[in-house]
């Protein structure tokens, strides 16, 4: 009896502690986008002179610099090439992806095995860096947005979750399609795709915020500057600290005020390109982790 | 079985491609572009690595260009930064694996822990998210953070310290770039341990309360065993890319107060090739990289082989 309850509070003091500790993880991270979404909203002069954490907007809550950011023609325009890139890119990447994904889960093919090898071969050794970009460069992608998507059209990785789908169908299903005459396009398009759709939904997510978050190649490949994607921009915003005068924002004023409009636009920018992210994020989580699992189980 | 094994085993390779040619045609014109792909996009590049031992020149070309045989290899092993760049890539690795490597563990043994179903779930989802942050806000955030009117030098200010402008310092550069990819990557790096915790048998646990066993107990003697596989695997994956330390983050993060910390093997190719346009010896430089790198992977893989009987290949 009494080693009962001393067991039970040991446990509560254990549950509390261990809840405690996962509040603390939580509160960490989740401050810091707290912090730059309370700094967006404050008054640009007050949180220059703020000290210390942000438990609420300073001043009164505004949404001028958000003004700054969706009227700035550089933002909007970045926005547009982004999403031609993520729009086109995820297309293209999930075509190539499924076309592969598909013959290398079919049996009995003599090539299979090689064209396996030769294809896994390349998650381990590439060519680097500069033969990489002097080919690109060769091909004449400089300064296009295609050079952002034909080159880097499969993720090896996600095209082994794909297959490990597919080769999870199970082979009676091309059998009797094969049956009533249907050949492999048939079959691949209409009968299996649409029996993995959660995994096909995977993909599309992967794809589409590794290129919503891309900016390296963008980076070094895109030279005019109306063509550059959102988060080269917000590189230069952020990191290289291009001043906000550049944005269209208040042209002519005073170096002082046009500095705190500057840390107010900042933040609102991040949150702009964040948002979409982690706005669709919580809805999707299950299907994100879906895709570790499978990857965990290893094609 | 699918019938369309269109081959006898005893028949010679060359007539057997012959037929499977012809009845998996379709299959073969599906994955054609894949191929190509893959030829273009990543195995040109690899011949294009001759340059290395080449004088690169953009109108000869890489088959015309003038050999030179080792000596961007020699320039590399003697110059001096090699000393430099070799030893931030391991330090940071190393840094990196004995702070971030145990952190998704812990996380995922007491999300494991927490009983109400809702609040287990709240953590999941949180700790996940900065993973999905592209990698240029993420730094970006750094630098607000950590500029001299940033909220980690307010808090310092309050404390009664100084303020110092954070990244211009050398000497805070590692802690940053490992803080900051601990905070984006434990939640998501969790998944994998969480994973192999759900398929511990319950049973376990039950005939353990009935010993006697405490909460700790459990974790040490029934938790950690069974996740020690995974952790295992984890590891020697891990111990394959040591010297692989992207170069993203640290050209988003470094500026030349901070080269001396912060310049690894990679953003040194970055920085050689791309911004000097010295394409040879960079490309000698990223060779090197990645035979090491290969190296590694099939040790460490070899490794697994032996100490878990799982592997890559």
């Amino acid at each position: 009896m009494s080693r009962k309850i001393k067991g039970s509070l040991g446990e509560r003091i254990f549950d509390f502690s261990n809840i405690s500790i996962m509040f603390i993880a939580v509160i960490l991270t989740l401050y810091p986008m707290v912090y730059i979404l309370f700094a967006s909203i404050s008054e640009g002069s007050q949180l220059m002179m703020h000290t210390g954490l942000l438990f609420w907007p300073v001043g009164e809550i505004s949404f001028a610099a958000y003004n700054i950011v969706i009227t700035s023609q550089l933002i909007m325009g970045s926005l547009a090439n982004t999403l031609f890139v993520v729009i086109v890119g995820t297309a293209v990447s999930l075509g190539m992806t499924c076309l592969g994904a598909y013959f290398l889960s079919r049996k009995n093919v003599l090539l299979g095995g090689p064209i396996m090898f030769f294809i896994v071969f390349t998650m381990f050794f590439r060519g680097g860096l500069v033969p990489e970009f002097l080919l690109i460069r060769n091909l004449g992608f400089i300064n296009s947005l295609w050079g952002l998507i034909i080159p880097f059209s499969i993720n090896t990785f996600n095209m082994i979750i794909l297959r490990t789908a597919f080769k999870a169908i199970p082979d009676s299903m091309e059998e009797s399609a094969k049956l009533d005459g249907a050949n492999h396009w048939t079959i691949m398009v209409r009968i299996m795709i649409p029996m993995i759709k959660s995994t096909i939904a995977v993909i599309v997510l992967y794809y589409a915020v590794e290129k919503w978050n891309a900016w390296f190649w963008a980076s070094i490949l895109i030279r005019d500057r109306s063509k550059l994607p959102m988060q080269v921009v917000l590189r230069e915003i952020l990191i290289e600290s291009s001043s906000a005068g550049d944005l269209g924002g208040g042209g002519g004023a005073d170096s002082d005020s046009e500095l705190a409009v500057a840390q107010t636009v900042k933040y609102a920018a991040i949150i702009f390109a964040t948002v979409p992210i982690l706005f669709v994020y919580p809805y999707l989580q299950k299907y994100f982790v879906k895709g570790v699992m499978i990857g965990a189980i290893k094609g | 079985m699918i019938k369309n094994q269109s081959y006898k085993v005893e028949e010679p390779f060359i007539v057997r491609l012959k037929k499977d040619l012809k009845v998996n045609t379709s299959l073969y014109f599906i994955v054609l572009p894949v191929v190509l792909f893959y030829l273009v996009f990543r195995y040109f590049p690899m011949y294009g690595t001759l340059i290395a031992f080449k004088n690169y020149s953009p109108g000869l070309g890489i088959f015309g260009s003038p050999w030179v045989g080792f000596s961007h290899f020699i320039r590399f092993f003697t110059g001096n930064f090699f000393v430099r760049v070799v030893s931030n890539t391991f330090i940071l690795s190393f840094y990196e694996l004995l702070f971030g490597f145990p952190m998704p563990i812990i996380l995922a043994i007491l999300i494991n822990e927490v009983r109400s179903r809702r609040y287990r779930k709240l953590v999941q989802t949180v700790t996940y998210m900065p993973f999905f942050i592209s990698l240029v806000v993420v730094c970006g955030m750094i630098v607000q953070f950590s500029a001299t009117d940033g909220i980690i030098n307010d808090i310092i200010y309050l404390f009664g310290g100084r303020r110092v402008p954070l990244m211009q310092r050398a000497s805070y550069f590692r802690p940053m770039f490992i803080i900051s990819g601990i905070w984006q990557h434990s939640g998501w790096g969790s998944i994998i341990y969480l994973a192999a915790l759900m398929a511990i048998d319950p049973s376990l646990y039950e005939s353990a309360e009935i010993d006697g066993a405490n909460r700790f107990q459990k974790i040490r003697y029934i938790t950690i065993p069974s996740i020690v596989p995974t952790i295992v695997i984890m590891f020697i994956l891990r111990m394959g890319r040591i010297l692989n330390i992207g170069f993203e983050k640290i050209i988003l993060l470094y500026n030349p107060s901070t080269y001396q910390v912060a310049d690894v093997i990679s953003s040194y190719v970055y920085r050689v090739g791309l911004t000097n346009f010295s394409w040879s010896y960079s490309t000698a430089v990223g060779l090197v990289n990645s035979v090491v790198n290969l190296m590694f992977l099939v040790a460490a893989n070899k490794l697994s082989k032996k100490a878990t009987d799982s592997s890559l290949w």
